[in-house]
């Protein structure tokens, strides 16, 4: 087991150095925009997958928990003047909350029925700030553009900032992912996932791990939340508490592999790629274009490839040595 | 063998919207003790297993265990406190490896997942398993996964293990095999109660049997005073 690690750990160095010169490479703000969503997708992938892959309990309404490290950050920014880099943490740790609060009723629900609450809370929220006069409704929240640097997290003359902070708090959502796969927690998360009652029958909580599952899950998507606010400046409902988020969030774990550690990184290569091409082709936002292709992308998988992307890439490798003996049976 | 006994059953009843399934059950399970658990098809003993490991909730009547009230208790919490069970219908963890299943059991008593392996390890050569660990669950024959889930139920470090119809559709080696691992079972100090139709596997190695037939008990006693009970007898043949 340890001979296997080793070449890990180089292989993951190797893919972080490389992450780290992309944009010393690749110098065009637009393309290195175009990155920075990859790893904005990437990011609340692995969020996702912590819940949904792992824990087995598929959320349709993540944007729930993004939009509140959104709203929150935001908020304690215009409010208080409270840096986002704190406001990021309240972000997240009220996400965590609300999520143990709505995840204590929904986790009585299995399956679909879960997946179909977590649709309607998020649906709930999305109307409660539409209608909320402190939260501005439909209007939106901006970000004051006077207050750049660091401590401020808004830079306005080039996009590295934004694509290192994101690349860093990708890597710390991987970090948390690894930490728990490894733990008694991971392992307790896949017999959830696996036999829920044969799991009970062996000790574990079903409610307990659920709820530490969301709860990690939320934190993690509110701070892809926060940087989201401070890098457009700017949120409104539809940007960031609307279905089609919650969607493509899961949708990202799901196409590369839920309950894989780098499933949902690879998903978000795939997705974003597809999904800024198509804006190319068939023009901006609101057309509906993005919905088709998720859509698509859902039934390809459902159909094709369960396990996602990194199923295919396991099937094969599965494959190749089998295929090798045959070649030598026949030399 | 202590003189408490560690499980005493009294009076229990469990009745689904009106259909009894147990009534008025009542027995008691030394420390140790092989008790073999049979009756007909639906003469409710997959409901008195779910009853005494936390999955239903008795109608009337109480379970103790080593003692202690335990009337109404979760799964988990019955587990915790040394009862583990298996199931009629197979419930491995199916994408995870024999190793990893037998993990999740050897967790409850201490998480760290060093310990746990090495746990896991030794009860998968217990039952015969240790040169499947790194099979995957799904990938192993039904026989196979039985053993498992004996291997996981024992990596709990139970008091007591509820066995539900381990030998079924197993052939007669493989049914000398399982008779001998309930044995090797009980030299651990680990009471059983069996779930069992193949007689040629309970009877040889049980302490005791209970007969159950339209939810009630109709007998408790030796395995050759059972043989001969006309109401064990009635049971099975029909009147």
């Amino acid at each position: 087991m340890t001979t296997i690690h080793l070449p890990k750990t180089v292989g993951a160095l190797a893919l972080l150095g490389f992450a780290l010169l992309l944009p010393l490479v690749i110098q065009d703000p637009a393309r290195q925009n175009f990155l920075i969503l990859i790893l904005m997708g990437a990011q609340l992938g692995v969020a996702w997958n912590i819940i949904g892959g792992y824990a087995g309990q598929v959320s349709l309404g993540h944007a729930v928990f993004y939009g509140i490290g959104a709203y929150t950050s935001t908020m304690l920014s215009l409010k208080l003047g409270l840096s986002p880099w704190l406001g990021m943490l309240a972000g997240g740790v009220v996400a965590s909350a609300f999520s143990v609060a709505m995840g204590w009723p929904c986790f009585r629900l299995k399956g679909h029925y879960f997946a179909m609450a977590t649709i309607a809370v998020a649906e709930i929220v999305q109307v409660l700030v539409t209608n909320s006069e402190t939260l501005e409704g439909a209007v939106g929240l901006s970000l004051p553009m006077g207050n750049t640097g660091v401590a401020a997290m808004v830079f306005s003359t080039s996009k590295l900032p934004y694509y290192y902070i994101i690349l860093g708090l990708l890597v710390v959502t991987v970090l948390a992912s690894w930490a728990i796969e490894r733990s008694h927690i991971g392992y307790y998360f896949r017999a959830i996932k696996d036999e829920p009652e044969a799991a009970r029958a062996l000790g574990v909580s079903l409610t307990r791990y659920k709820l530490v599952a969301i709860a990690v899950s939320s934190f993690f998507t509110a701070m892809g939340g926060s940087f989201y606010a401070q890098k457009e400046m700017f949120i409104d409902p539809g940007s960031v508490l609307a279905t089609g988020v919650s969607i493509k969030i899961a949708l990202i774990a799901i196409l590369g592999g839920v309950g894989t550690l780098l499933g949902p990184v690879l998903g978000a290569g795939i997705l974003i790629t597809i999904e800024e091409y198509s804006r190319v082709l068939f023009g901006s936002t609101g057309s509906g274009t993005d919905m088709i292709i998720y859509a698509l992308m859902i039934i390809l998988v459902a159909v094709y490839s369960p396990a996602g992307v990194m199923g295919l890439l396991h099937e094969l490798r599965r494959r190749i040595p089998s295929l090798r003996a045959k070649a030598e049976v026949r030399a | 063998m202590n003189a408490a006994p560690l499980l005493a059953v009294d009076g229990l009843s469990k009745a689904f919207q009106g259909l009894v399934a147990n009534r008025d059950i009542g027995f008691t399970v030394h420390h140790g003790e092989i008790v073999g658990l049979i009756g007909p098809n639906g003469a409710g003993k997959t409901t008195l297993f779910n009853c005494l490991a936390g999955f239903h909730q008795p109608t009337a009547g109480h379970i103790a265990f080593e003692g202690r009230d335990i009337t109404g208790t979760t799964p988990e919490r019955a587990a915790a406190l040394g009862i583990a069970r298996t199931f009629q219908i197979v419930r491995v963890f199916h994408s995870m490896t024999a190793l990893e299943n037998v993990m999740v059991g050897a967790m409850l008593r201490n998480k760290g997942v060093a310990h746990a392996r090495s746990r896991a390890l030794e009860e998968l050569e217990f039952v015969g398993l240790g040169h499947r660990a790194e099979a995957l669950a799904s990938e192993m024959t039904v026989s196979e996964q039985k053993r498992l889930e004996v291997a996981r139920a024992l990596a709990t470090d139970p008091k007591l293990i509820l066995l539900d119809e381990v030998m079924a559709g197993l052939n007669q080696t493989e049914v000398r095999e399982a008779s001998q691992l309930v044995v090797r079972i009980q030299e651990r100090g680990i009471a059983s109660i069996i779930v069992e139709h193949v007689m040629e596997g309970i009877m040889p190695i049980a302490d005791r049997i209970l007969v159950l037939d339209y939810g009630a008990k109709i007998a408790d006693g030796t395995p050759e005073q059972i043989a001969e009970d006309p109401a064990v007898i009635a049971a099975y043949l029909g009147e």
